[in-house]
């Protein structure tokens, strides 16, 4: 499925948490998630996988190495930049099913899109009910966001990340918080949007999910120590 | 600022708590009220009291104050004699002369007045010593002849007037208002008639006409008005017989100024109201300073309240800030949402506090309040002057503000991946 483009791409970044001792947690770090491609990112805890998701998110810009997102070199970019292209190029699920309590599971899907300003916000609402359908959790669209189930928020936090037509959609832990029939159902959704050349890169440490995907990159102790099948391609 | 989106997300936040931002409104609403309530409470009390002095005091008394001559003739003959040089004189007690009692060619002094621009009007007034005649004791008193539609205009006449109208004593030939304690001293009632002899020892009736209460004892107790011509005739002395010529200027601040030209042009004595009454601008300036300083240590309680609660909420908020920011609002969107809150907050109460300041201010304006010194007034004073309003809304503005400025910016400065991975 993937062509020669990288979508997200990192060389050497190194990462040092400073507190409570010096400690260097990412150690030089090359990767590459192509346009289209499934990809997850294996490895015990502590190992720097999650530290490195924040980092290509552009959310944690404290590292030293460089990240290119779609070819534009975003190291040293201003935050404002940042943003802008966090809303508009990266969709991001979280572990904990981050939706805001005070908003409707609609209004949640739909902030982002509202955000990007490109659409009207009845374009907005109608592609949110889109995807929302597509999640199977349109029938909870006008519920307080606490109101709904964990592996329904889990889904309402996917058509979150996918209402700007990501580049990609980044994954901490998406079923680190989900039973295993709720795993399977946000499984099957991540595979039907790579079908449709979504591209995707989820840290994980289920085997089960790695499995699944198109490559797994296995990190250890601040190093990835395999790029997975296609990257040697 | 006035993004629509981010006015939606404060006004849901909002929302959500509403019962604290209801909260922190109402500690707005209650600084804007009490501080426009007390305000012009304060105010208007102090515009009374100050009205006190002012009303009743002319901006400039002109008269001729009763003194030997400056010179006496000795000095002028020694003088001459030694060429300039100082000795001691022995005679020095030329006394002063009894038709110093009037200020010489008054009708031509208040001619010339009345030219002047910077003169709003003039009020001529008599003054004597008289003898009241209670049953067999004399009482000892002061008449006063008066213009009394230029002494109300001037100097407030009526505010200080029981039982009959300026008019009423403008038209009386034969009418006299007394002082409240001489009235009482003399028992003496409307419509009574009371005798009075002046110094040369001429009888006079008057028919009481109506009451003066000023408020102080000594003053009320001996005086009493007239018109200027009936004062006159009592004292057997023609229209140009005038004592005082009180000037009311259109500026208060150029009085000393003025007064002082006024004796070196028609050699007279003038006194002006600065010097007359020379504690009168500490007291006024130290209430004023007083009531600011209430309001603005209300407004600041208030501020205080709204700094508190939208600090609480920025820790309750936490998590929603790191997905605003996860999903692309930059600090800068974040800061604006957490100012619009707080502007919110002060909007709402602003308008809540004009209502209750408005209550407030007409509430207090309704209390009723005896005041010996101004008879005619029944309720508090209150100063109704839009003025405080708008400072209130303001002020409350300007404070909600700055107190959302700070819990804002440290709204915008939270780091999102330290939220999301600290769970």
């Amino acid at each position: 499925m993937s062509n020669g483009d990288p979508v997200i791409e990192a060389r050497g970044i190194v990462k040092w948490f400073r507190d409570p001792v010096d400690t260097q947690v990412l150690k030089g770090v090359d990767l590459k998630v192509m346009r289209g491609e499934f990809a997850s990112v294996m490895g015990k805890s502590g190992c720097g996988k999650s530290t490195l998701l924040y980092i290509l998110s552009t959310m944690d810009t404290d590292y030293s190495g460089e990240l290119l997102l779609d070819g534009e070199r975003i190291t040293g970019a201003p935050h404002e930049h940042l943003s802008r292209l966090r809303n508009e190029k990266i969709g991001f699920v979280f572990q904990f099913h981050y939706l805001i309590p005070e908003f409707t599971v609609l209004r949640n899907v739909m902030l982002p899109g509202l955000k990007r300003g490109l659409l009207t916000e009845r374009e907005v609402e109608e592609r949110a009910m889109t995807h929302l359908r597509t999640m199977g959790v349109d029938h909870q669209a006008q519920k307080r966001a606490n109101q709904v189930s964990g592996g329904e928020k889990q889904r309402v936090a996917i058509a979150r990340a996918l209402i700007n037509e990501p580049l990609i959609l980044m994954c901490d832990e998406p079923t680190g918080n989900l039973d295993s029939r709720n795993s399977d159902i946000v499984l099957g959704i991540f595979k039907g949007l790579s079908a449709k050349g979504q591209s995707l890169l989820v840290v994980t440490h289920d085997e089960d999910f790695a499995l699944n995907t198109d490559r797994t990159i296995v990190m250890d102790d601040g190093r990835v120590v395999d790029h997975g099948k296609e990257m040697s391609v | 600022m006035f993004d629509r989106l981010l006015l939606s997300i404060s006004a849901t936040l909002l929302r959500a708590r509403l019962r604290q931002s209801v909260v922190a409104a109402v500690g707005v609403a209650i600084s804007i009220g009490m501080y426009i309530g007390l305000s012009g409470f304060m105010n208007g009390l102090n515009s009374l009291l100050d009205g006190l002095i002012l009303n009743r005091t002319a901006h400039i008394r002109i008269y001729n104050e009763i003194r030997p001559a400056d010179k006496q003739p000795l000095d002028l003959l020694l003088e001459k004699a030694s060429g300039g040089r100082l000795t001691h004189p022995f005679i020095n007690r030329i006394k002063p002369k009894g038709e110093q009692l009037a200020v010489r060619n008054a009708l031509g002094i208040i001619a010339a007045l009345r030219k002047d621009p910077r003169v709003d009007g003039i009020a001529p007034k008599v003054t004597a010593q008289v003898f009241f005649n209670a049953g067999t004791i004399e009482v000892n008193g002061t008449i006063q002849g008066i213009d009394p539609l230029e002494e109300d205009r001037l100097l407030h006449f009526s505010d200080y007037l029981l039982g009959c109208t300026v008019a009423d004593l403008a038209g009386s030939a034969n009418g006299v208002v007394l002082g409240k304690g001489l009235a009482d001293k003399m028992r003496a009632n409307l419509g009574d008639a009371v005798q009075l002899s002046t110094i040369a020892g001429d009888r006079f009736t008057l028919k009481v006409i109506g009451f003066y209460q000023s408020g102080m004892a000594d003053f009320d107790n001996v005086t009493c008005f007239t018109t200027l011509a009936t004062a006159q005739n009592l004292l057997a002395q023609p229209r140009s017989w005038i004592t005082d010529i009180q000037v009311r200027l259109k500026d208060l601040a150029l009085a000393p100024a003025v007064a002082k030209e006024y004796m070196r042009r028609f050699d007279v004595d003038a006194l002006d109201i600065q010097a007359a009454n020379a504690q009168f601008e500490t007291g006024s300036s130290v209430r004023s300073l007083i009531s600011y300083v209430v309001s603005v240590v209300l407004l600041l309680v208030a501020g205080f309240g709204i700094y508190n609660i939208l600090n609480m909420m920025i820790y309750e908020k936490l998590d929603s800030i790191a997905i605003l920011k996860a999903t692309g609002f930059s600090g800068r969107d974040v800061r604006v949402i957490f100012i619009n809150l707080s502007l919110i907050i002060g909007a709402c109460g602003a308008v809540a506090g004009l209502l209750l300041g408005a209550f407030m201010a007409f509430g207090i304006g309704r209390i009723p309040f005896k005041f010996d010194a101004l008879p005619t007034v029944k309720t508090y004073p209150v100063d109704h002057d839009p003025k405080y309003y708008l400072i209130g809304v303001a002020f409350a503005l300007v404070t909600t503000f700055i107190a959302g400025l700070f819990p804002a910016r440290k709204a915008s400065r939270v780091d999102p991946v330290e939220i999301i991975r600290g769970k």
